[in-house]
């Protein structure tokens, strides 16, 4: 490893523009004679349009245009669609309502866009805004997806008979049923995932800018995937056909899986500029950001899970409802099933598994993918289901874990996973080891000397990252391939420019990308420029989500390295008038092995550009693309360890500390690793103690600012102790498992674990806020 | 509308703002400085944070016209020259950001502090200091570390001045 290459703590390239003030942001963008939008919403969480007038406001100070849902109908702007089919158990497409980019007839969520007023200046945008008058008829909403399957609920679309969008299973019935029978135990529970809203620091954002002259749009936007969002706009909302449409994504504040879809604003704002003759950028305020972003999460299920005598596992029964809120988003019916129920066998030996989900719609804002995306709660479940399942039986929850561990790899799932490498003995023992597991007892009895009551929680998460191959996802439903491209341009100077599909938005790819190349061809890492986030520049790719940067966008990069690196060598072979195979590259040069006859790195590149002597009918220039498309999902895996004390007398809960052990296979950076770990783990820990979606019955968003929503500040967290084990990932060239979404996923269930044992208690919703602990100690005394 | 006039980052800007223009979007919008960032409406998040008068504050909470007078530094007038200040130096070392949007409130905020602590810093007061400040991308461990070392490097800094000075 050299200073610069793979597995070096190398501080971030892109730091520089960030920490100075320079980092370019959607709202940062200024294009001349640039106009500002702002969005009508409304106000009820279901309703009928009556009537919407837009005089008043067209004669509003500043404005330009003030357009409705039938205009944009009107100019064959399409409805908004999820991209993945998921077929109901009895054969049955799923049932997608429609969604409009701005409503037209109905109202189905608090936030819903119902008209477009464009200004020339934001105060004005919004003045004329407050100055639409739509008249509604209210309709009785429905939020909680228990009620909204119930008889007699408010009928949300008339495609979607009793709000049900599908009702799927996955696994063997008659099995599991038959395990659960035949069981010397069966722990039960019921395991509600509470809504979270994903909350990027910077607020979800638009610039249309339509070109008359070259009949062009041009969008800059929020977007975790550019090139997905052209796709989308072109094919199905009917913008403009993809070779006059460029999407940027330059600079973007956090994703979290929030900004993977496309939303009505882009649309609208792509469509209003064509229609006012102005470039139209819009930003969310924050309260439009809870209103209106894709949540997270709010799963309610049931859960069996049977052991025989021997406190092994013999089947798993799970029943979830899983939330999608007023709108199908685009990737909304994936998370509870393929990246769910998948999941389910977590690090065990089942060899019985049965899931049932139904999806539904309610009067809230769509649900899509969060952070970890349907294993946080496949997690959620079966590690809270062991920790209930060691107390009931009497055992210890480490060693109930450690007897059900799958240990001997490739091994098949019931459930379609084919998990390829890991040990999870070793991230155990690590986490265990790390956090003085054996001397609890003893901290305990301290803590109790106090006053305080301290508890320990672990949990063993496995994930599946790089979703993939995409026939395997198309067969299951997928509308799009799940592969990554990479172009690799090594120009006459020997520095070089890497395009990737994938996108950057706080995940340091300029930097680690940059290191691959470095490990590869000795070329310093400021002379290696990683390209993404636009159309224009990079031809395709599939953007950054579910922790595939690494595991596909890197293995892309590496296999058009593998192009360039031939290339290289046929060159510097023919220079050296040596034979190819025996040219290594070694700091910066192509040598001759065993020799001191080479020839530097940029004098190779130089001399495929001059072309003066290149090998007999060799094409001039060094410039490659690959695509790659994965075999496997990618496995990590890990265990993390909470402990926590409870000040009794006003419920509130300090971790005293936090274990993370984790399998990320190959590491680039190991600075960024650590990184995205404790990134992830505030999450699950603000999605374990602190954070909620609330709305009352009637649909209004209780909890839709920072004054409401309580995000994890500094003082709620403690520092973290994390630490890394490998077994690299066989099905990828690099090796490399991915870590983005780890810490979100193996926390939450580790801090309710930790919480449920401190107070003694079997269960404790999420979030475990002061008032819940406080209410849950006083209930268990009486 | 109202004449604002005050320093920015050592040079002194006029220019009219409506009545109700915040500080923030008299930065952003009238100078162009657009490092100082918008992330909530409820003065939270500490993405605006600048410094007037050398005290840091949220300049989403300001109008315009109240600084006019005042000498406010932002994000692209903390360092000196070329030279990187030492707390964007830590944040960059220690991996003290992701994304980069709360950053340089982060920063603001964290000199304000390191300024007000000539005593040196703790972990605990770090933590609570940084109640006004929220990162949705690092958990704040990095942060955490890179104001701690900052404070460290910028002790020696005074104390190195006090020995020419001496």
């Amino acid at each position: 490893m050299g200073i610069e290459g793979v597995g070096a703590r190398v501080a971030r390239k892109e730091d520089k523009r960030f920490i100075t003030g320079a980092g370019r942001y959607v709202d940062d963008m200024v294009v001349p004679g640039m106009k500002h939008a702002a969005f009508v919403r409304s106000p009820h969480a279901h309703a009928q349009i009556k009537k919407i007038d837009v005089k008043k406001a067209q004669a509003m100070p500043g404005v330009i245009g003030v357009l409705t849902g039938k205009e944009l109908k009107a100019d064959g702007i399409g409805n908004l669609i999820c991209g993945w089919m998921i077929h109901s158990k009895d054969g049955s497409p799923m049932k997608m309502g429609a969604w409009s980019p701005l409503a037209v007839d109905k109202v189905r969520y608090v936030g819903d866009a119902v008209v477009v007023v464009v200004a020339e200046t934001k105060g004005q945008a919004r003045d004329a805004a407050e100055a639409v008058e739509i008249t509604y008829k209210e309709l009785k909403a429905v939020v909680e997806a228990t009620k909204a399957l119930e008889k007699g609920a408010p009928q949300i679309h008339a495609e979607a008979e009793n709000n049900l969008i599908f009702d799927w299973e996955i696994g063997d019935a008659k099995a599991t049923d038959a395990a659960i029978k035949a069981a010397a135990h069966v722990t039960r529970m019921k395991i509600v995932n509470n809504r979270l809203v994903p909350n990027a620091m910077e607020p979800r954002a638009a610039l249309g800018h339509y070109d008359k002259a070259e009949d062009h749009y041009t969008c800059w936007t929020t977007s975790q995937n550019p090139h997905v969002a052209r796709l989308v706009m072109s094919a199905f909302y009917n913008v403009a056909p993809e070779n006059k449409l460029r999407v940027i994504a330059p600079d973007v504040g956090g994703g979290f899986g929030s900004k993977i879809y496309i939303y009505p604003e882009e649309i609208v704002c792509l469509w209003a500029s064509k229609k006012t003759g102005v470039p139209v950028k819009w930003v969310a305020d924050r309260t439009e950001s809870f209103l209106s972003d894709a949540h997270g999460r709010d799963h309610v299920s049931t859960v069996e899970m049977a052991f025989d005598k021997n406190n092994r596992i013999t089947g798993l029964k799970v029943d979830t409802i899983a939330n999608l809120g007023a709108y199908m988003s685009l990737f909304s019916s994936c998370v509870p099933t393929y990246l769910y129920a998948t999941l389910l066998s977590g690090q065990y030996d089942i060899p019985a598994i049965h899931a049932n989900v139904r999806t539904v719609y309610t009067n809230t804002a769509p649900v899509d993918a969060y952070r970890g995306a349907g294993r946080p709660e496949a997690t959620y479940l079966l590690e809270r289901t062991m920790e209930a399942a060691a107390r009931e039986l009497g055992v210890s929850p480490a060693e109930l874990r450690r007897k059900n561990f799958i240990t001997s790899f490739p091994h098949q799932t019931p459930v379609i996973m084919n998990y390829d490498a890991g040990d999870y003995g070793a991230s155990l023992d690590a986490a265990m080891k790390a956090s003085d597991y054996a001397g609890f007892a003893k901290r305990k009895a301290a803590a109790a000397k106090k006053g305080l009551l301290r508890g320990i929680g672990m949990s063993c998460y496995i994930e599946a990252c790089g979703i993939a191959p995409s026939a395997a996802v198309g067969s299951l439903g997928a509308g799009v391939g799940l592969w990554e491209s990479a172009e690799v341009r090594v120009n006459a100077v020997g520095t070089i420019e890497v395009l990737t599909g994938s996108h950057s938005h706080g995940q340091g790819h300029e930097t680690t990308f940059a290191q691959l190349v470095n490990q590869r061809f000795g070329v310093p890492i400021d002379s290696v420029s990683i390209v993404h986030g636009d159309t224009d520049k990079v031809q395709m790719g599939m953007g950054t989500y579910g922790s595939r940067s690494g595991a596909v966008g890197m293995s892309a990069i590496s296999k058009a390295l593998d192009k360039v690196e031939a290339k290289a060598k046929k060159i510097a072979a023919h220079l050296l008038e040596a034979d190819e195979g025996d040219i290594v590259i070694e700091n910066g040069a192509l040598k001759v092995a065993g020799t001191d006859k080479n020839v530097p790195w940029f004098q190779v590149a130089l001399a495929a550009y001059t072309a003066h002597n290149l090998p007999a009918g060799m094409e001039p220039g060094l410039k490659e693309t690959a695509f790659y498309d994965p075999s496997n999902f990618t496995f990590p895996a890990g265990c993390y360890i909470c402990e926590v004390e409870i000040e009794p007398e006003t419920g509130t809960t300090e971790i005293v500390q936090f274990v993370a052990a984790d399998d990320f296979g190959n590491i680039i950076n190991p600075m960024i690793v650590e990184g995205q770990v404790h990134g992830g783990i505030a999450q699950g820990i603000g999605q374990a103690l602190l954070e909620g979606a609330h709305y009352d019955a009637s649909g209004q968003l209780l909890t839709a600012s920072y004054m409401d929503y309580t995000m994890p500040r500094a003082g709620d967290l403690p520092s973290f102790k994390v630490s890394t084990s490998n077994t690299p990932c066989p099905g990828n060239p690099l090796g490399i498992k991915g870590c983005g979404e780890a810490g979100a996923i193996g926390s939450p269930p580790a801090v309710i674990n930790a919480i449920t044992d401190a107070i003694g208690i079997a269960d404790i919703a999420m979030p475990a806020s002061p008032p819940t602990v406080w209410a849950a100690i006083r209930a268990a005394k009486h | 509308m109202s004449d604002v006039s005050l320093m920015v980052n050592g040079k002194r800007v006029s220019g009219a703002a409506e009545d109700r223009t915040l500080l923030v979007h008299f930065l952003r919008e009238n100078l162009g400085l657009t490092g100082t960032h918008v992330g909530c409406d409820t003065s939270q998040c500490g993405a605006c944070v600048v410094h007037v008068d050398g005290k840091a504050v949220k300049s989403c909470t300001m109008l315009a016209v109240q600084a006019s007078g005042s000498s406010v530094v932002t994000i692209e007038g903390l360092a000196n020259g070329a030279d990187l200040h030492p707390v964007q130096a830590a944040f960059k070392e220690h991996h003290g950001l992701q994304c980069g949007f709360c950053t340089p409130g982060m920063i603001m905020t964290a000199t304000d502090m390191i300024n007000r602590h000539p005593e040196g810093l703790d972990e605990a007061t770090v933590r609570a200091e940084l109640e006004g400040n929220i990162c949705r991308c690092t958990g704040y461990h990095n942060i955490v570390k890179a104001i701690l070392a900052a404070s460290k490097t910028m002790a020696k800094g005074t104390k190195g001045k006090a020995k020419q000075a001496a």
